[in-house]
């Protein structure tokens, strides 16, 4: 252990002086040019860089084969880059073997030992590390109290439900006092209260220890309501890192904005600039549709961009008379007719057919969306700085 | 009631069973009211009850003797077998490729290939090392044609292993040895134990490779057992065969309960 925070102070030592927002900054875990290939042709994970800060928790979020699991395998030390290398802490892990990197990590499947009991199980890594017997059986206790387990010490993990079973897990990850923890896909076993249960206490605990945890996920919801920041996968690469608010609202490409919640997207073409921010777009949807957006500089006259309008950032009325003075005369507004109307509990999931034959989806409060009948035409509009420009894909 | 076809096969089906059940099993049991008879010559049905056989069985040196040295050559054998069968097993597990089947496949080799061969190897190199007719030679003979059994129940056991325990174990700071020793030992031991039931059967009754490198006074049960039959047909050997077939029997409850609780601890580990 001593050894251990050692590497720690060292890290504080050598780390470069980024600064970042909320934590303190300091890197912990070091990605470097890291490339992974399982058949010595296609790349698994593709010339990766990340920085992972200490006290972050980070979620790699991406569809199942997107890479977030095998970078998560070559930190925890079971797999190993075919090039580039991974640092903790300033010391070079990727030539260690797992046992000795003091990585905490916690499986999808529990992978608790069966022929010991939950107290057993927790104390293995103090055993391993050669702790005294007293004080082995102090930080059991406490490591079961965290995750408020203490009575069921005596007993083996097949007489315990899968989300106890992945509590014993979490405290057996967490009582040897790692720097980090990786979760890969903990919850994916779960139904769905348990789960969110346990979202919780992750978090609390991740509050409570400050210990940097990196989380893989393929459910957005979950990778948004526990990050600091989420790591979007595609093809082996992270295509964007972000806090989860900014990875909502301001998402890089089309990809990240379907994937990360729902997204309504438009093909389009840049008509003018009017100024610095401004620009007049004509959407492809088949029918007169000239819209204004916010774009950056980047983007020319005749570019072709991705338009993207999340369900929940549209408004509707019933005819073009009824729009605010904002989009007099049907300016930054569609039309188009419901085929769909769903109910969500809190809102309405409304699906249209726009003008032009799009399929469109808005998600409207109860009070608005009540009068709404399956046919009926309506208008949709939006205020100008929801409707997110992006590059077209190539 | 009317028999259909379908009847009829399924009493053919039954008495065709029933008729290759007898013939596997007749003849073991036969040997036992042949072993409570008086007389010196074979002859059924018995005509009279006695423990003559079995009296002089027991005082007799000879098969004291045979007795001491099948129980340590088995033993000893069973130890090697399971030791190096089960090392194998977990490893071929481990590295799944075109090479792991290979090795696989010469680890079954003894199994298949026909024993008289592989006793005349054996003799021809025990010869040329000068260690025919030992202990030893015995002992690593039999370890070898009990392997493949241990090989085969470890590997069988190691399907249903979550790989993931050993990676867990090894973030938890576990060495290579000590997760060996500490998680997959035990967990797989009702695997290896059945395994090494099996070696044990195996070498206990081998006598082919036996034959060719036993010496004076290292004669095994079934070796003795073969000479009783070949130079004067003594009815001790009818108490004997008796007795290993009780002890067979007691074995195969031992493994089926063994491999039962396997089944149930992989279920066990599966509803995780």
């Amino acid at each position: 252990m001593n050894a251990h925070r050692k590497v720690m102070m060292e890290a504080g030592l050598n780390s470069p002086d980024e600064q970042t927002n909320g934590l303190d900054g300091e890197i912990l875990v070091q990605f470097k040019n890291v490339s992974k290939t399982y058949d010595g042709d296609e790349l698994a994970v593709r010339n990766l860089d990340l920085d992972i800060r200490k006290g972050e928790f980070l979620t790699l979020l991406g569809p199942s084969g997107s890479g977030k699991t095998t970078t998560l395998m070559m930190l925890a030390g079971f797999e190993h880059p075919s090039a580039g290398s991974i640092w903790l802490g300033g010391q070079r892990i990727d030539t260690l073997p797992p046992h000795r990197r003091g990585i905490g990590v916690v499986f999808q499947q529990y992978a608790l030992f069966p022929h010991m009991t939950v107290a057993e199980n927790v104390g293995y890594p103090l055993v391993c590390r050669k702790v005294p017997k007293e004080e082995i059986r102090k930080r059991v206790q406490s490591a079961l109290e965290l995750v408020q387990l203490s009575e069921f010490a005596a007993r083996k993990p097949a007489q315990l439900s899968g989300g106890q079973q992945q509590r014993v897990a979490l405290s057996r990850a967490l009582v040897f006092e790692p720097s980090i923890v990786l979760m890969d896909e903990p919850l994916g076993a779960l139904d769905r209260k348990l789960r969110e249960t346990l979202q919780i206490e992750i978090r609390r605990i991740h509050q409570e220890l400050k210990v940097t945890i990196v989380y893989v996920t393929h459910d957005q919801n979950e990778a948004l309501t526990m990050s600091d920041r989420i790591a979007v996968y595609r093809h082996g690469e992270i295509v964007q890192i972000d806090e989860p608010g900014e990875i909502y609202s301001n998402p890089r490409d089309p990809y990240v904005a379907t994937f990360v919640g729902e997204s309504n997207l438009f093909a389009g073409v840049i008509k003018e600039r009017i100024d610095d921010r401004t620009a007049r777009i004509v959407l492809d949807t088949g029918v007169q549709s000239e819209v204004l957006a916010t774009v950056n500089t980047q983007l020319v006259q005749g570019a072709r961009v991705c338009a993207s309008l999340r369900p929940e950032n549209v408004h509707a009325c019933t005819s073009i008379e009824e729009l605010p003075e904002t989009h007099a005369q049907g300016a930054n507004s569609l039309q188009g007719t419901i085929t769909d109307i769903m109910f969500l509990g809190e809102q309405y999931r409304v699906s249209l057919n726009l003008d032009g034959g799009q399929a469109f989806i808005i998600k409207l409060p109860v009070a608005q969306a009540s009068s709404l009948r399956f046919g009926q035409r309506i208008v949709i509009y939006w205020d100008q700085a929801d409707l997110k420009i992006l590059e077209a894909e190539s | 009631m009317k028999l259909t076809q379908n009847d009829l096969w399924i009493f053919f089906f039954r008495v065709l069973c029933i008729i290759i059940l007898a013939f596997l099993l007749l003849p073991l049991i036969i040997i036992i009211p042949l072993s409570f008879s008086p007389d010196k010559f074979f002859s059924f049905p018995p005509t009279s009850f006695s423990f003559t056989w079995y009296q002089s069985l027991f005082s007799s040196d000879r098969w004291l003797q045979a007795s001491l040295n099948s129980l340590l050559i088995s033993v000893c054998a069973t130890i090697i077998a399971t030791c190096l069968g089960t090392l194998a097993g977990a490893g071929l597990a481990k590295y799944r490729s075109r090479t792991s089947n290979l090795v696989l496949g010469l680890l079954l080799l003894p199994m298949l290939v026909p024993i008289v061969i592989t006793g005349v190897g054996i003799f021809f190199l025990d010869a040329y090392l000068g260690i025919a007719g030992t202990y030893a030679s015995i002992i690593i003979a039999q370890a070898l044609v009990g392997l493949p059994f241990v090989v085969i129940t470890v590997t069988a056991t190691l399907q249903g292993f979550d790989q993931n325990l050993i990676r867990a174990a090894s973030s938890l700071g576990a060495n290579p040895y000590k997760a060996f020793t500490s998680i997959l030992i035990p967990v797989i031991l009702p695997g290896v134990l059945a395994g090494a039931l099996f070696a044990f059967a195996v070498s206990f009754d081998e006598i082919v490779i036996t034959l060719f490198l036993v010496s004076p006074g290292k004669e095994t049960i079934p070796v003795q057992i073969f000479s009783g039959i070949r130079d004067s047909i003594n009815p001790e050997i009818t108490a004997i065969a008796s007795l290993l077939l009780l002890v067979s029997v007691l074995m195969m409850i031992l493994a089926g309960l063994l491999l039962r609780d396997r089944d149930k601890l992989s279920t066990k580990i599966k509803r995780l």
